[in-house]
């Protein structure tokens, strides 16, 4: 039984005089305890909106509706009520956040901030609270912690800052930590530093973490299962190292090829994915993605792509998917070899992603403990 | 090098500059005054806003030629109506809609002649306000900007005088001048004007500084471009449109305390020529017999300042950066 | 901090070494002058030249400057013109009524503009936020003077729920330390005195504090919807801290960082309206005080009455200055 099991989840905006967006279209997911699992895909796919309804985030106004269901270990975090929300939140389930000094209180010290959430759910107060904030400060690797806590946001550095707010974050040794673009604003050398931070953390407490980024570097090093999104929608789950050997949708090929590589002659072109996220379908009348795609057939207007399950451990949401190895040249297969990126090269761990060669998809699925995929109908 | 060469390589350099402030327009897809402008037109506030300042302006215009009586006429007195002596000055009636004022004057003839003075008080002193503060601040901001070390102490020491300036509570400071100019409609736009200097001055000026420490002013330097083609050509227009939403907005103050000064005894004498202000400091005597005479004026008063208010604010809402995209 | 201080107290002396020149020369420069105020249209041009030679205003400018200058630096002011007494002792006696005024607005304004402005931004969009954003708009545009009156006349002459002018009951007597009335009272444990005094505040205390009312309710809002839309309120919110906690700790303290800024700067238009509310209410405070002075060329009160405010002014701004550092960590002073 999954930790987390995120079914259907969508969140419309409708303002006055706008046209309604449908900022995550039914998407589906899950978590296992102890599991990292990463959420994919370029800016505006509605990543961050699905973490923020998750953790109950979303601004309450009426206009903005959220449907599906997100059952974590029992409860449904979408339709409990706002005070047990407040106390799931921050112990059970936290979050880490893109910017991180923006994201800090600037007129509060540090100590305070980390404390009052000890205070809150752990029910630490005074000395014991400073000693247990200082002890966070240590384990995320902040030097000096007894003086740090006095320090205000202002005061620290981009990478300290970000400590600062893990330590938050695990302050109660939460179940699920959900992590939205956490390196994104950092320099490259301090991204690799947090991300090993954060895997050494989960590794350690049997958190489990939702990853959610853009760079699919950061997927290469840290996550054991990837979900690719796309315009509000899941078009691709899949194990690590198949979704790099393997890619089948084509709007993760299109991903994998936008990444420069280090082998490529000097001559090549990068292939990125023509248009933006602005030019999609919607999912209603077709597969969103068809306006950019370059394996667009009839059958991908008209109506939504159904999920379609192989048999491995793998899901694509395709009528024409991109062949698999072995059956066919695969468009993407060079590609795979470059998956770190340039981000993942300073990273912690830029060998996972091996050669194709080396991944053998039928070895990967036997000790894969993915809940079993699931056939869907689509919304 | 040549002067053709040296043409060339100038004009080379301005198309880049133009380059460079195109991308930008092209990042916001339309010029800053274009979206703004669009902006204000879906806004509820400034409709209502530029509606009453249009009536205001047309009643200030042809509202003189229109009214039925003359606004020097003590009809009221000369009809036998009007006795303010004893108390005695009646109210609406279908000849006289708002009644007389305590000479026996048509009030409504009064109030409706008076729209032309009014936006006169508020228009000249705003405008010396303005062209006064702006030429200080205009000069500080480009010099603590662009300018060095030099530009640094003309910064300094402009806006230690502006700041003295400030220290004094505004209608201290124009009182005082009132009394140095005698009471006179001119001395109520001088005084009044005077008052807000310093405002425009430290607004263009912070405006210039933050303008000048932007990216493009950065780019235009490094391609050579000279500081005071920089100044004036880019970064003064840039700068400009805090000051105009503070120019709206001063209007409606301007108006308020050219009332407040009238009150004090300070404003135009001439009674011949009505003015809102006058009118309210005139019917404070007669309070308690005709309320009305004062509540005329100063509601014409509350619902232009609200005009000029509205319309301001709403431009600082287009104009404001953080809320565009 | 310390040194800040000291050095802003340093720089207050040049400035009002420039502001006295200017005064000086300003109201010297005045047409007429005490004398005229002194005898009227009668006087003989003899009468006003002995008059001028006796105040000391027929030698040159420079020299009457150099006499003030040399009086200033032993905190010297000078005696009245009119009234012949000692212009510290005037300001000592009415600038307490008008800080007793200012301080009844001000606090007015604090006291309802903030929680007020918070609500508003808060319930954004609904009724109670549309009503005091029109409130606001309105309250800025109504003339002090006017609305002084309006209240004067519905509730102290036409319900006499309060006095409608004056500072104190004329029959109530009270025994004056400081001048503060309210602050006599409660001194001399003369309550009722304390509690007239204040009754008399009321009125003129709601009118002049309409429009830094209107103000800090628009500069509240518009700072507390600035900070709930900031990052570090959504991360409060997924600490699970209560509402109370993000409310207190996180919202209002960050949106008060602008408030205050305004707050210090209202404090200027605050004299200034309180000339015009004394007048209304025969409040005795300074205002009517200086126009009477202005009138009668009183330059010794005029020049002293100036030079005081202005030193208060600053004071009162370096104050603000000092408290913005105390709220935010990230304004070091210097």
């Amino acid at each position: 039984m999954a930790l987390l099991d995120v079914e259907d989840l969508s969140v419309t905006f409708r303002q006055r005089g706008k046209r309604t967006v449908r900022a995550v279209d039914g998407v589906s997911f899950s978590v296992d305890a102890g599991e990292v699992v990463g959420l994919v895909g370029e800016s505006g796919c509605g990543k961050s909106v699905t973490s923020l309804a998750l953790m109950g985030l979303l601004p309450r106004q009426p206009g903005i509706s959220v449907g599906g269901k997100a059952d974590f270990d029992g409860t449904d975090l979408l339709r409990v009520d706002r005070r047990a929300m407040r106390d799931i939140r921050g112990r059970d389930v936290a979050m880490i956040f893109q910017d991180p000094l923006s994201s800090l209180n600037p007129v509060i010290p540090i100590g305070r901030q980390v404390t009052e959430v000890l205070t809150r759910h752990r029910g630490l107060s005074g000395d014991a609270a400073r000693k247990e904030a200082a002890d966070l400060l240590d384990r995320v690797g902040i030097p000096d912690p007894t003086r740090r806590l006095k320090e205000y946001p202002h005061q620290l550095s981009g990478g300290m800052r970000q400590r600062a707010l893990i330590a938050i974050a695990v302050a109660c040794q939460p179940r699920l930590l959900i992590a939205d673009e956490p390196t994104t604003a950092l320099d490259v050398t301090i991204q690799a530093q947090i991300l090993e931070l954060l895997k050494a953390l989960v590794r350690d407490s049997g958190t489990a973490l939702v990853m959610i980024t853009h760079d699919l570097g950061v997927v290469a090093g840290m996550c054991d299962t990837v979900n690719v999104l796309y315009a509000g929608r899941v078009v691709e789950t899949a194990r690590r190292r198949p979704l790099f050997a393997e890619p089948r949708h084509p709007y993760t090929v299109g991903l994998l090829n936008s990444i420069p590589r280090l082998d490529a002659g000097r001559g090549d072109k990068l292939s990125p994915i023509p248009g933006s996220v602005r030019d999609v379908l919607p999912w209603a009348d077709g597969c969103a993605f068809a306006p950019r795609c370059d394996r667009q057939v009839e059958a991908c207007v008209g109506e939504p792509p159904q999920l379609v399950l192989t048999h491995t451990d793998r899901t694509y949401r395709c009528v024409n998917p991109v062949p698999a190895v072995g059956s066919a040249p695969a468009v993407a297969e060079p590609a795979v070899e470059a998956g770190p990126g340039p981000a993942a090269e300073a990273g912690p761990e830029s060998g996972p992603v091996g050669p194709v060669a080396e991944v053998d998809p039928v070895a990967e699925e036997k000790q894969s403990s993915v809940p079993a995929p699931r056939e869907e109908e689509s919304a | 090098m040549t002067i053709t060469e040296r043409a060339r390589k100038k004009a080379e350099k301005l198309d880049r500059l133009g380059e460079l402030s195109a991308a930008r327009d092209e990042e916001r897809g339309v010029s800053l005054w274009q979206e703004a402008f669009r902006r204000l037109r879906r806004n509820p506030a400034a409709i209502v806003g530029t509606v009453v300042l249009g009536l205001f302006v047309l009643v200030s215009i042809v509202g003189p030629m229109l009214v039925p009586y003359g606004p020097t006429d003590t009809i009221g007195i000369r009809e036998g109506l009007v006795k303010s002596g004893q108390g005695i000055i009646p109210g609406s009636s279908a000849d006289h809609w708002l009644g007389f004022d305590h000479q026996g004057r048509d009030e409504f003839s009064r109030l409706i002649v008076g729209a032309r003075q009014t936006l006169l008080v508020g228009v000249v002193s705003t405008l010396i306000g303005l062209a006064i503060g702006a030429l200080i601040g205009g000069v500080a901001g480009a010099a603590a900007g662009l300018g060095g070390r030099w530009g640094r102490w003309l910064d300094t020491g402009l806006m230690r005088i502006v700041d003295m300036l400030l220290a004094l509570p505004s209608l201290l400071l124009a009182v005082s001048i009132a009394a140095l100019l005698g009471a006179s409609l001119t001395t109520v736009m001088i005084a009044v004007g005077v008052v807000s200097v310093p405002v425009f001055a430290r607004l263009l000026r912070g405006s210039m500084i933050a303008q000048s420490n932007s990216d493009y002013v950065l780019a235009a330097t490094s391609l050579g471009v000279r500081r005071s083609k920089i100044a004036l050509s880019h970064v003064l227009p840039n700068s400009l449109a805090p000051v105009i939403v503070q120019a709206t907005l001063t209007l409606a103050t301007a108006i308020i305390e050219a009332a407040a000064l009238s009150f004090l005894g300070l404003g135009n004498p001439d009674s011949a020529v009505p003015e809102w202000g006058v009118m309210l400091a005139d019917a404070q005597p007669y309070l308690g017999i005709r309320p009305a005479l004062a509540i005329y004026p100063a509601v014409a008063i509350i619902i232009t300042a609200l005009g000029f208010t509205l319309l301001g604010e709403a431009m600082r809402e287009a104009l404001d950066p953080k809320l565009r995209k | 901090m310390f040194r800040f201080i000291v050095r802003r107290l340093l720089q207050l002396i040049p400035a009002l070494f420039g502001l006295s020149i200017l005064l000086f020369i300003w109201l010297h420069r005045l047409p007429g002058g005490p004398e005229t105020a002194i005898l009227g249209e009668r006087g003989t041009p003899e009468m006003r030249a002995a008059i001028r030679q006796n105040l000391g205003l027929d030698e040159p400018i420079l020299v009457q400057y150099g006499r003030f200058m040399k009086r200033m630096l032993r905190l010297d002011l000078g005696a009245s013109i009119a009234t012949k007494r000692e212009v510290t002792t005037e300001f000592l006696q009415r600038f307490p009524g008008t800080v007793e005024l200012a301080a009844t607005a001000i606090i007015i304004a604090i006291a309802i503009g903030i929680p007020l402005g918070y609500l508003a931004a808060r319930r954004r969009g609904r009724l109670l936020d549309h009503v005091s954003v029109a409130g606001s708009l309105i309250g800025v545009c109504i003339p002090v003077f006017f609305l002084a009156y309006v209240l004067k006349a519905i509730f102290a002459e036409n319900l006499h729920l309060f006095p409608s002018s004056g500072r104190q009951d004329p029959t109530i007597e009270a025994t004056r330390i400081t001048n503060f009335f309210v602050l006599d009272g409660l001194m001399t444990r003369e309550w009722d005195a304390a509690a007239d005094a204040l009754w008399h505040l009321v009125l003129p205390g709601l009118a002049l504090a309409s429009i830094p009312l209107a103000i800090i309710v628009r500069i509240t809002r518009a700072s507390v919807l600035e900070v709930l839309g900031e990052d570090f309120v959504r991360t409060a919110e997924a600490k699970g801290l209560t509402e109370r906690v993000v409310r207190q700790r996180h919202v209002l303290r960050n949106a008060m960082l602008p408030v205050a800024t305004t707050i210090g700067l209202l404090t200027g238009g605050l004299l200034s309206g309180a000339v015009l509310t004394e007048t209304v209410f025969a409040f005795s405070g300074i205002g009517a005080f200086i126009a009477d002075s202005i009138s009668q060329r009183d330059y010794p009160v005029l020049m002293g009455f100036i030079m005081i405010i202005a030193v208060l002014f600053v004071l009162v701004n370096l104050l603000v200055d000092l408290s913005y550092s105390l709220i935010d960590p990230r304004v070091r002073v210097r």
